[in-house]
C-alpha cells in the first residue's frame, strides 16, 4: 500500500473522512463499553444525554469547554506559525497567579474596571512566560517543543511554593491554595442560577478576534507566511523572528486568559489542581480543528462534550471516566488520518 | 551509436495512460528502448514526461497500459520492483541525505538492518570501482551536505550503479552543471552505453539532446507528437515538433549603458560550509545593461545574491546605492529601493505552496498600502493586483484563489516576475531565472529581462548556463572561488575562454592589473 497525492480533492474526499472517523471513534467506545459489561447503547446514550440532554448538561459542557478554548486558541495560533507551543499549561497558571495576585485585595475597584484590568494582568503574565522560550528560539535556537513543556513543571512547582509561602490562604486550614478572590474579581453568571460565567462569552469574543487576526491583519498574513515556508518568508522580507515573538505573546497570553476566566469565573481561588491538563487538551483541540479558530470553538465543545457526558454516564453504570479519554486519542488519530485521506488516496498493490 | 533495431529492446512502455482529474497527464504513450542507447524524452514542462518516468518507476501507477522490463511485466506501482528489474532513477530534484557520506548514500537501502557493522570495506571497494569505470569521481567520505551540485549528481549515479542498474533515468540532468560538468556527465554516460546500459534522458536543452541522444521522443500535452532519429534531424525541427511551431529566440540588440546605480566595493562575506564567501568583489551594476555573472555553481553566487537580495550584508567593504551607503541593508529595504529579485529556488524561497497565488503576489508588498493599512489587509487591492499580473503576465491559472503548488514551473516563474516587476524596479537580480523552464517560458522571461533593461534598468543575471549568459549580457563577470574576474565587454570572449575564467585561471594576473 502506497499513499499518492490527491492535486484536486472531491467533495465528498472533504467531507466523509472526519463523520468516518466520529464513526469509527463510537465504535471503539462500544466495544469498550461492552468490555467493561455494559451495553454500549446505553452508555452512548448517557453520554450523549450527560452532555447535552438537558439544560443543566449543556451548561455544563459550555462552562467545561471555556478553557478549552482559550488553550486550543492559543495552541493554534502558535502551531500556524510553526512555533510549537507545549506549554499552554504553564500559561494557563500563570494568569490564574495574576488573577489571584491582583484580584484578592490588593486592588479594590469596582468590578467594571477590575475585570479588565484582572484580564490583561492574565494576559500579560502569560505572555511573558512563553515570551523566554520564544526569545531563547530565536536567539539560540533552542528547541521550543522541550522548553515550553519543562516549563510546565517549572512554573508548577513555583505556584507550589507560592501557594505554601507569600499566597497562601491564612485561613485554608493549612491548605496549599490561595486567598479568595474578592466579589468583584468575580466573573458573574450569564443568567442567575445556572452556573455559566461570562468567561464563556469571552472565550467566543477571542475566537473571532484570532479568527480576525488571521484572516484580515497583516500580522496573520505573516503568522501564515512564516508558518508555511519560513524561508521563503525571510526571503521576502517578512521580519520572522518579531512575527515569532509576536506569535508567543499572543498565544501566551490566549492561554492565561484559560487560567483567568476558570479563577474568576468557577473556582474563586488558586489551587494546583485548577487545571486538569486543559494546556494540553488544548493541542487535541486545535489539531481536532485544524487549527482553525472558528474550528477550535467547535473541537472545544465536541471535547468538553466527552468529557462531561463521560462522567455523567459513569455515576450511572459505573464503567470508567477513562471512556472519555480513550474515545479523544481515538478520535485525534482517527482525524490526523482523515486529514492524511483528504490529500493523499491510498494505492493498493 | 548502435543498431537499434536489432538490438534487444530492455524497456517497453505500452499505451501509458495517466489522469489526474481532469488532465490527462500521458495519453497511450508507448516507447521503447533498446540495449546500449540513449533516448532523449523531449517536451515542454507540463508535457508529462516526469509523470512518465514516475509510472515507469513505480511512484505513480499508471490508469492503463503496460510497463515492461527485459521482457519481463512490472507490477505497477512499487519502486522497489523497478528498482529490482535494474531501472535507476536520478531525480531533477536529488533525493540524498545531506548529514551521512557518499558511501552511506549510495548504500543506504542495500544493507541489511540488522548486521551489527556496515561491511564499509566491501562496499567501499565496490564504490571505488564504479566511479573508475564511469569517470565519477568524488570522496566516498565527504558529507553529501558539503558537496556541489554536480557531485551531488554524481552520487546519485553511483547509487543507481551500485544498485546495478541496467537502465538509467536522468530527469533534466544538464539543469544544475555546468558546461564542464556537462561534458564531465555525457563521459559517465557515453561510458555506461558502452558498458551495455540504457538510458532515458529528460531535457529541454536541445543542443545535448543532440549530443547525446541515439533518439529522440517527443512529447507535447502528454501525447508522442514524433519519434526521430538525432541523425536525421536538427535542433530547430526539435524545437517546433516540441512547441508545435518555430521558435524565435530573442534577437537582443546592445544595450545602451547609464550610471552604475548599485557598486560593490572590495566587499567579503563570511564562507558558509564548503560555498565560499565573497573575496575582495567589486561590481558596478550599470542601468541599461545586462550584465552577467557565469560560473560554476557553489562558487559564490549564491553569497552575491543575497547580499544584493538584502539577506546578509558586506563583512568589509561596502555596498552603494546611488553612490551611497544606505543606512539598513535587509530585503525589505532593497525592494523599496527598486531592487527587484527573482530567487534561484522558486519552490523553497521564491513562493509559499500551500498560499494562493494572490498571498503569494503580494509578499513583498503586503505590509504597505494599498495591500493594507494600519495593519489590517485589504484583500480585494491584493486580488485586483493579481488579476493584473495574471494577465499581464500570462500566468494560467484557474484564478487567483488557487494555491500555487498547483502551476507548473514556468506559471510559477510568471507570478514571481510579475511580482516584481509590477513595481518598475530600478536593479533587477535574475538568479537562475530560467532554470528548468520550457523554451516558451525561457525566451518569455528573457524578453521580460530585455523589455526592463531597455527602459533603464541594471540586471543582473546570474546563470550556469553560458549559452544564457553569452546571448544576454552586455558585460560578462566570472566567479571562482568567490573572487569576481575583471569585466568583459559582449563579444570580447569565447565560451573557452570564459571556461578558463571559471576554471579559477586568471584571477591572479586579473587582480595584478587591476591594481
Amino acid at each position: 500500500m502506497r499513499l499518492e497525492p490527491i492535486t484536486n480533492p472531491s467533495l465528498a474526499r472533504n467531507i466523509l473522512p472526519p463523520f468516518l472517523a466520529i464513526a469509527i471513534t463510537v465504535s471503539v467506545a462500544s466495544l469498550l463499553a461492552m468490555l467493561a459489561g455494559a451495553n454500549p447503547f446505553a452508555v452512548l446514550g448517557l453520554i450523549l444525554k450527560g452532555a447535552a440532554g438537558s439544560k443543566f448538561a449543556m451548561l455544563e459542557t459550555l462552562n467545561r469547554a471555556t478553557p478549552l478554548i482559550f488553550t486550543g486558541l492559543a495552541v493554534a495560533v502558535a502551531f500556524r506559525a510553526r512555533l510549537w507551543n507545549i506549554g499552554a499549561e504553564a500559561q494557563l497558571y500563570a494568569g490564574a497567579l495574576a488573577t489571584v495576585v491582583f484580584g484578592t485585595g490588593m486592588l479594590h475597584w469596582p468590578a467594571m474596571a477590575l475585570l479588565p484590568t484582572l484580564a490583561v494582568a492574565a494576559l500579560l503574565a502569560g505572555a511573558l512566560v512563553l515570551l523566554i522560550p520564544a526569545l531563547l528560539k530565536v536567539r539560540f535556537g533552542v528547541d521550543e517543543v522541550v522548553t515550553t513543556l519543562l516549563l510546565n513543571f517549572i512554573f508548577l512547582l513555583f505556584v507550589s511554593m507560592l501557594l505554601e509561602g507569600p499566597l497562601k490562604d491564612p485561613m485554608g486550614m493549612g491548605w496549599p491554595k490561595s486567598e479568595r478572590l474578592i466579589a468583584a474579581a468575580r466573573l458573574p453568571r450569564i443568567v442567575e442560577g445556572l452556573r455559566l460565567h461570562w468567561g464563556f462569552t469571552l472565550a467566543l469574543l477571542a475566537a473571532a478576534v484570532v479568527w480576525l487576526i488571521d484572516q484580515r491583519t497583516t500580522l496573520g498574513y505573516e503568522m501564515r507566511a512564516v508558518g508555511l515556508n519560513r524561508a521563503a518568508a525571510r526571503f521576502a522580507g517578512i521580519p520572522v523572528n518579531a512575527v515569532l515573538i509576536k506569535t508567543a505573546l499572543l498565544s501566551g497570553g490566549l492561554a492565561a486568559l484559560a487560567g483567568f476566566s476558570e479563577v474568576a469565573g468557577v473556582k474563586g481561588s488558586l489551587t494546583l489542581d485548577l487545571s486538569p491538563g486543559f494546556g494540553y487538551t488544548g493541542i487535541i483541540v486545535a489539531m481536532l480543528a485544524l487549527l482553525n479558530p472558528l474550528g477550535v470553538v467547535a473541537a472545544a465543545l465536541f471535547v468538553a462534550g466527552i468529557f462531561v457526558g463521560a462522567d455523567s454516564m459513569s455515576r450511572a453504570v459505573g464503567v470508567p471516566t477513562y471512556l472519555a479519554d480513550i474515545m479523544l486519542a481515538t478520535a485525534l488519530l482517527l482525524m490526523v488520518l482523515a486529514i492524511l485521506l483528504t490529500r493523499f488516496r491510498v494505492v493498493r498493490e | 551509436m548502435t543498431n537499434a533495431e536489432t538490438a534487444q529492446v530492455v524497456l517497453r512502455l505500452d499505451r501509458i495512460t495517466k489522469r489526474f482529474g481532469a488532465l490527462t497527464a500521458n495519453d497511450a504513450v508507448s516507447l521503447d528502448l533498446h540495449r546500449g542507447e540513449v533516448v532523449a524524452l523531449l517536451g515542454e514542462n507540463g508535457a508529462g514526461k516526469t509523470t512518465l518516468m514516475n509510472i515507469l518507476f513505480g511512484q505513480y501507477t499508471a490508469d492503463s497500459g503496460r510497463v515492461e522490463v527485459m521482457g519481463r511485466d512490472l507490477p505497477p506501482g512499487h519502486p522497489r520492483a523497478a528498482l529490482a528489474a535494474g531501472v535507476g532513477m536520478v531525480h531533477q530534484h536529488f533525493t540524498l541525505a545531506d548529514n551521512l557520506s557518499v558511501l552511506e548514500n549510495v548504500t543506504l537501502g542495500t544493507e541489511p538492518l540488522w548486521r551489527w557493522r556496515a561491511e564499509d570495506a566491501a562496499a567501499r571497494a565496490r564504490l571505488a570501482r564504479l566511479a573508475s569505470d564511469f569517470h565519477l569521481s568524488v570522496d566516498p567520505d565527504a558529507k553529501v551536505g558539503s558537496l556541489t551540485v554536480g557531485e551531488r549528481q554524481r552520487v546519485e549515479i553511483l547509487k543507481a550503479l551500485y544498485r546495478d542498474a541496467r537502465i538509467l533515468i536522468l530527469d533534466e540532468p544538464t539543469a544544475v552543471l555546468t558546461p564542464q560538468e556537462t561534458d564531465d556527465l555525457f563521459v559517465t554516460l557515453r561510458k555506461a552505453v558502452s558498458n551495455g546500459l540504457s538510458i532515458i534522458f529528460i531535457s529541454h536543452k536541445l543542443h545535448e539532446v543532440m549530443e547525446i541522444a541515439d533518439r529522440v521522443v517527443i512529447l507535447r500535452h502528454g501525447r508522442v507528437v514524433a519519434g526521430m532519429a538525432t541523425a536525421k534531424t536538427d535542433r530547430h525541427a526539435l524545437a517546433a515538433a516540441m512547441v508545435g511551431s518555430e521558435v524565435s529566440a530573442p534577437r537582443v540588440a546592445p544595450g545602451t549603458p547609464g550610471v552604475a546605480l548599485l557598486q560593490l566595493r572590495a566587499v567579503r562575506t563570511p564562507d558558509r560550509g564548503n560555498a565560499p564567501g565573497l573575496k575582495d568583489v567589486t561590481l558596478d551594476l550599470r542601468g541599461g545593461q545586462i550584465t552577467g555573472l557565469a560560473g560554476v555553481s557553489g562558487n559564490g553566487q549564491a553569497a552575491l545574491a543575497d547580499l544584493i537580495g538584502g539577506l546578509c550584508i558586506p563583512d568589509t567593504g561596502r555596498l552603494d546605492l546611488d553612490g551611497a551607503c544606505p543606512v539598513e541593508w535587509s530585503p525589505r529595504v532593497a525592494v523599496e529601493s527598486g531592487l527587484a529579485r527573482i530567487p534561484e529556488d522558486r519552490h523553497k524561497t521564491g513562493t509559499i505552496a500551500d498560499f494562493s497565488l494572490t498571498e503569494n503576489a503580494i509578499l513583498e508588498s503586503y505590509h504597505k498600502a494599498p495591500m493594507s493599512r494600519s495593519g489590517w489587509m485589504n484583500w480585494r487591492q491584493a486580488e485586483a493586483k493579481t488579476r493584473a499580473i495574471l494577465t499581464g503576465y500570462d500566468v494560467r491559472c484557474p484564478g487567483p484563489d488557487t494555491p500555487i503548488r498547483l502551476l507548473s514551473g514556468g506559471n510559477m516563474q510568471k507570478l514571481i516576475l510579475g511580482r516584481v516587476l509590477e513595481a518598475n524596479p530600478r536593479i533587477i537580480l535574475a538568479n537562475q531565472p530560467v532554470r528548468g523552464l520550457d523554451i516558451g517560458a525561457v525566451n518569455y522571461v528573457h524578453e521580460q529581462l530585455l523589455k526592463a533593461r531597455d527602459r533603464g534598468a541594471a540586471v543582473l543575471l546570474i546563470s550556469e548556463d553560458l549559452d544564457e549568459i553569452m546571448a544576454l549580457s552586455d558585460v560578462i563577470h566570472v566567479m571562482s572561488e568567490g573572487r569576481l574576474s575583471p569585466e568583459f565587454a559582449r563579444g570580447t570572449m569565447t565560451p573557452a575562454d570564459l571556461g578558463l575564467w571559471m576554471a579559477g585561471h586568471g584571477f591572479d594576473e586579473g587582480l595584478a592589473h587591476a591594481s
